[in-house]
């Protein structure tokens, strides 16, 4: 790895670019000061999507582990650090969190206080960002929770009438959720201390704790509590609908399409990195909330009558099913989930956008006032209508590519909860053509007919790449799945391992990397539970050396997983071959419950 | 350290013990520098112009800051030491209180001095009270003896009995002095009572000779020294404001002056507890069984109450008073743990605890304007555009309170988690982070309203239901809640009334030009922030414009600096935490 600090660089630079335009002088004049604060954002937002780019590129597909590690310590007596990695699991978020916040700048301008909003956008964008790979708990709850101020001040300075009761609920909602995961971050560190004499709150090494069950199962729910809340998973989702209709335009994109994303990323990265026994055995609730999700938020999308909120009852459907992708805990259904994320922020940017420029166009996201908008406007329905397909998992889009690999990733494991979320699917294809049809068809009346302009030059640039990616990741998903792959494998065969062993006590599997972590000092080289070759050889070595049956399950399981995942990536979309691929896998899912048992 | 009866000892054996007063310096320094005060202000004939008191106090401050800062650098490589014939502890504790309390001293005298200024008034006594109580609090914290803790509680809490009826115009301040005396002297008394107890169930009073006894004797019958316990805790928790113990802090934190209030919020905080970390964790560390629990249903229902009463609050500084009670249950915490961790814990979050809370009151006191009687929430809305600096402290000074990430307020509740849970305690934590949840709620609220864009007439359509439940609704809940407050108080009734109905009448005056003239036509489309709003007035607004410049808040100077040095300790800390917490872990405790 090279010297230069990717990472940090990555979250530093649009948290300075935020201060430098917090302390950008007043007497310019008003319209200086709104011409430099513009060019100061997005040059921030730019550079750091430039940054994400460079990063993908450098990043190493093949490797499982953490790359670009860069690790200082920060609070000493606390034994908090700076630790920040990247893996193929937070990579794409971290791009998609890159892309969307100059989109959201440019693609949702404000007429008021454009120094204000652009730094806060920017420090949340620093948030963000740092959110998706810090591997240190309090620094990850730093980010989680820092991320709530500015986008309160972004939905109650800029936002729509009920900003204020819409923001206050979302803050406390958040907060009341994290205060479980901070104790529950302390805890597992304190439980770690006792055990190794090493106050960390690092990830690699905590992920090591031998747990007591039931202290996994009430940690994991505890840090489960937060994550769902800011998913948000089916019952806690009540803020959602308000925050994301009354948050301005940008806000609701960044809201829905990156900071929700921060939930379901810590369901993977921590909930299953740390407890996955409890994971393993807690699925079914989280399967069922998944679906309940998805079916209940479909149904009430269908009776809304505000775009704004349409899109926002869709979004806890389609987040609905990430849950169910991530708990189905078969690396299909992960990878699935995974990707879903990133498509899911791709989709639901693209329909809070063009939502954003109806209103601005005809002053009402109500599809009752709203009429025939295809007429004037048909590249906006054109948008309007790629981002609905995608969301409804059309073929060719990618939309398609996330939902299926859920389904299937779902069917192998928990074949009726698949079955179950099948039906959402449908619904959201009713749902989505309903509101277009009341929106975009028909005779629109003169009012509407004369003062809607089709999509402006600036819009349709912002709007351009979004669709392209849409498109291309429906069509040729194999980049991405490539660089996902590796690290959801090493995840699903961490979560397998511990739910394989059946005595609470997690010595085998724990041991011996504890071993090593202990002789290696924990805050200074980078962990070495990261290359997926040496973890996997380590788990075989101890398990035939401690007796446990569990070797040759380990062995299918690798087989399977490596083999099964590449040809659903390479058939993803055209989903040619999929049937035998299915059998197969869960006659070998089949067998590894015999074996379990 | 056996008691003899006193009359055996022979009369050449009663020699004054060595007295060390490198040991007292910063003490020495701030009553100096008082008595210097009271001796001017008494001698000359015309009375010492307040720039110059307060340039004498932060100076007086500053050499005991110095001194407390030199004695930390001595103790921490050197060791910790005994003064007095041990009745003294100079260690981690008690330097680290010295140098908080001394920069508290800082941050007081210039909020005195804007306070003075907007009051018209010359009179550096108040200065002169800060520094003495100020002194007393610092003795609390090296104290080692019961009967020197007391002396440091009184010298405490004189001062602060004093500083909170200094507003001798507004009546209210007169009966917050009244109510803060009976009932701290009370405290005191019952205080006093636990020490005698204890005494007399251990033979000695110096907290080294108790830790001693008690762990080379095992007390058949230990009724007597359970009830001195009891007793001692009950006369802290008074001081400390923890429930039940609680009932005088809203009272005085709203009669007193504003600035006193900040001071007294943090100074009797800090004393108190450094007190109850030395009696609790090193005399009677091995009771802690016994006393574990006390202190964790106190400070649960402290978490608790602070949050939920802090909710039904209309006016600013009876919020402040709940939030801080709800803070003190989570200093607690750090004490219920019993461990080094926790005593590292509770001092931390004192010490970013009282700029946090002396930041808010210093914005409070300027915005309280001359009268110091602007205090309802309704004065806060839309602070923002009459004075953003202000706003922005505040709502800083808010969020770190309410815990966010990247001020001192975070890391505190980490630390007192941390050793809570350390020490088992799980429970009480989650309830702590829960409280904390709640009480993020009122904190926004502030924030809203200080950042809201809508009018107080036009409020029917913009404001929501919070706004709603800050303007109207939420009054009879108030009248409830202060009536239930009333009864529980001792000797309240009559007094509370007065209380509740006075500020009410300048309100009615205050209110009125909060109603700023409506925005122009987006005026839905709010904004949080100065330069276009000021761009949109001068554009919209013409007879208007006068009508704000009326109500333009001017900071003074002192204020100002005030404000910044809390904010910048708050920022600063929060983002860059080692330094501090490396100071608060190595703050450890003498205990010989």
């Amino acid at each position: 790895m090279s010297s230069f600090p990717f990472l940090t660089t990555l979250v530093l630079i649009p948290a300075g670019m935020a201060v430098v335009l917090a302390i950008l002088p007043k007497d310019l004049g008003e319209r200086r000061l709104r011409i430099a604060s513009q060019v100061v954002g997005l040059a921030g937002a730019l550079a750091t999507l430039a940054l994400a780019i460079a990063i993908t590129i450098r990043f190493n597909v093949h490797d499982a582990g953490y790359q670009m590690v860069s690790n200082h310590v920060w609070i000493r007596a606390l034994g908090v650090s700076w630790y920040l990695g990247i893996d193929g699991i937070s990579l794409f978020l971290v791009l998609l969190a890159a892309l969307l916040f100059p989109v959201a700048l440019v693609g949702a301008r404000t007429r008021t206080n454009l120094r204000s909003y652009m730094a806060w956008m920017l420090f949340l964008e620093s948030v963000c960002i740092g959110s998706f790979i810090s591997l240190d708990l309090v620094l990850f709850f730093v980010f989680f929770e820092a991320s709530l101020v500015p986008i309160y001040f972004i939905i109650t300075g800029w936002g729509f009438e009920k900003r204020t009761a819409a923001a206050m609920k979302f803050f406390i909602y958040t907060f009341l959720g994290s205060a479980f995961l901070f104790v529950g971050i302390v805890v597992l560190a304190l439980i770690h201390q006792n055990q190794t004499g090493v106050l960390t709150f690092s990830l690699p090494a905590l992920a090591h704790t031998h747990l007591p069950y039931y202290v996994q199962v009430l940690l994991f729910l505890s840090f489960t509590a937060a994550f769902a809340v800011k998913a948000p998973v089916f019952p806690f989702h009540t803020w959602s609908p308000d925050a994301y209709a009354e948050a301005p335009t940008g806000g609701s994109v960044v809201l829905a399409a990156v900071m929700a994303k921060m939930g379901t990323y810590g369901i993977i990265r921590f909930d299953l990195n740390l407890f996955p026994k409890a994971s393993v055995d807690l699925a079914p609730l989280l399967l069922t909330l998944g679906v309940a999700g998805i079916i209940y938020g479909a149904i009430i999308a269908c009776t809304q009558k505000n775009l704004k909120r349409m899109v926002a009852y869709s979004s806890l459907s389609h987040i609905g099913f990430i849950v169910l992708g991530v708990f189905a805990l078969s690396s299909e259904g992960l990878a699935g989930g995974v990707i879903q994320m990133v498509n899911h922020g791709l989709i639901i940017a693209v329909l809070f956008l063009a939502i954003g420029w109806i209103y601005e166009r005809a002053s009402s996201s109500d599809v009752s006032r709203l009429k025939g908008l295809q007429k004037p406007a048909p590249l906006l329905a054109a948008v309007f209508t790629i981002g609905m397909l995608a969301a409804i998992g059309l073929p060719g889009l990618n939309g398609f590519v996330g939902e299926f690999l859920i389904l299937v990733g779902t069917f192998i494991t928990h074949r009726w909860w698949a079955v179950v979320a099948a039906v959402g699917v449908v619904l959201a294809a009713l749902y989505m053509l309903w509101a277009y049809q009341q929106a975009f068809h028909g005779k629109p009346d003169e009012q509407i007919e004369k003062h809607t302009k089709d999509i402006s030059w600036p819009e349709l640039l912002v709007m351009a790449p979004l669709v392209a990616i849409i498109i291309f990741l429906g069509v040729y998903p194999k980049p991405v799945l490539d660089r996902i792959t590796p690290s959801v494998e090493r995840l699903v065969k961490h979560a397998d391992a511990a739910a394989g062993i059946h005595q609470p006590k997690l010595s085998r599997e724990a041991a011996l990397p504890a071993a090593k972590e202990s002789a290696s000092p924990v805050l200074g080289s980078p962990p070495d539970i990261q290359g997926a070759a040496p973890s996997r050889g380590s788990l075989k070595d101890v398990s035939s050396s401690s007796g446990y049956r569990y070797t040759g399950v380990t062995g299918k399981r690798t087989i399977r997983v490596s083999g099964s995942v590449g040809s659903s990536s390479r058939n993803g979309s055209a989903g040619a071959g999929k049937g035998t691929t299915v059998v197969h896998q869960s006659v070998i899912h089949n067998q590894r419950r015999e074996a379990i048992r | 350290m056996m008691s003899l009866p006193l009359n055996t000892f022979p009369a050449t054996l009663l020699t004054l013990p060595h007295l060390n007063y490198i040991a007292v310096l910063p003490e020495i320094i701030l009553l100096a520098g008082a008595l210097f005060i009271m001796l001017l202000t008494s001698l000359s004939r015309q009375p010492m112009n307040n720039t110059a008191a307060m340039g004498w106090t932060i100076m007086t401050a500053c050499v005991a800051l110095g001194f407390s800062i030199y004695q930390w650098v001595q103790v921490t490589p050197h060791g910790a030491y005994v003064a007095f014939d041990g009745s003294l502890a100079i260690d981690g504790l008690s330097s680290m209180v010295a140098v908080l309390v001394s920069s508290s001293v800082v941050v007081a005298a210039l909020m005195e001095e804007g306070w003075l200024r907007r009051q018209g008034r010359v009179s550096p006594e108040i200065y002169m009270l800060t520094l003495a109580s100020a002194a007393g609090a610092m003795l609390m914290g090296a104290a080692n003896d019961l009967i020197v803790v007391f002396l440091g509680l009184e010298i405490m809490s004189i001062g602060l009995y004093a500083l909170a009826a200094y507003d001798y115009r507004r009546k209210q301040s007169g009966e917050a002095a009244l109510k803060y005396l009976i009932l701290g002297g009370l405290s005191s008394a019952i205080f006093l009572y636990g020490i005698a107890l204890t005494y007399g169930a251990t033979g000695t009073m110096n907290l080294a000779g108790i830790a001693r006894y008690l762990s080379k004797n095992i007390l058949l019958h230990d009724g007597l020294l359970l009830a001195g316990i009891a007793m001692m805790l009950v006369g802290l928790c008074f001081k400390v404001g923890a429930v039940p113990f609680h009932m005088w802090a809203p009272d005085v934190y709203q009669g007193s002056p504003s600035p006193a209030t900040g001071y007294m919020a943090a100074v009797a905080k800090i004393g108190g507890f450094a007190a109850l970390l030395r009696i609790f964790i090193s005399a009677l560390g091995s009771y802690r069984s016994d006393w574990q629990p006390a202190i964790w249903i106190i400070a649960a229902a402290t978490l608790i109450l602070g949050a939920v009463m802090a909710l039904v609050q209309r006016d600013i500084k009876r919020m402040l008073a709940y939030s801080s009670i709800n803070h003190a249950g989570f200093i607690l915490l750090g004490l219920a743990a019993a461990s080094t961790a926790g005593v590292s814990a509770s001092l931390y979050y004192v010490f970013v605890y009282s700029f946090m809370v002396m930041g808010s009151f210093a914005v409070v006191s300027v915005v309280g304007g001359s009268s110091d009687s602007a205090h309802d929430l309704s004065n806060y809305r839309g602070l923002h555009r009459r004075s953003p600096w202000l706003a922005w402290s505040l709502a800083l000074m808010l969020l770190a309170q309410a815990g966010i990430p990247l001020t001192t307020g975070f890391i505190a509740k980490l630390e007192v988690l941390s050793a809570s849970i350390g020490a088992h305690v799980t429970w009480l934590a989650v309830v702590a982070m829960v409280t904390a949840a709640i009480a993020a709620f009122f904190y926004l609220r502030v924030v809203l309203l200080m950042f809201s864009t809508a009018t107080a007439s036009s409020s029917d359509e913009l404001s929501s239901e919070l706004d709603g439940f800050v303007d109207g609704e939420a009054v009879p809940e108030v009248a409830m809640a202060s009536a239930a407050m009333a009864s529980a108080t001792a000797g309240g009734g009559s007094s509370r009334e007065t209380m509740a109905g006075d500020p009410m009448e300048h309100l009615r005056v205050a209110d009125q030009p909060v109603a700023y003239p409506a925005e122009g036509g987006s005026s839905d489309r709010g904004s949080s922030s100065e330069e276009s709003e000021d761009n949109k007035l001068d554009e919209d607004m013409d007879g208007a414009a006068t009508l704000l410049d009326e109500d333009e808040i001017s900071v003074p100077p002192s204020s100002a600096v005030a404000i910044a040095i809390c904010v910048a300790v708050t920022l600063f800390f929060g983002v860059v935490p080692s330094a501090l917490t490396a100071m608060a872990h190595a703050a450890t405790m003498l205990i010989r």
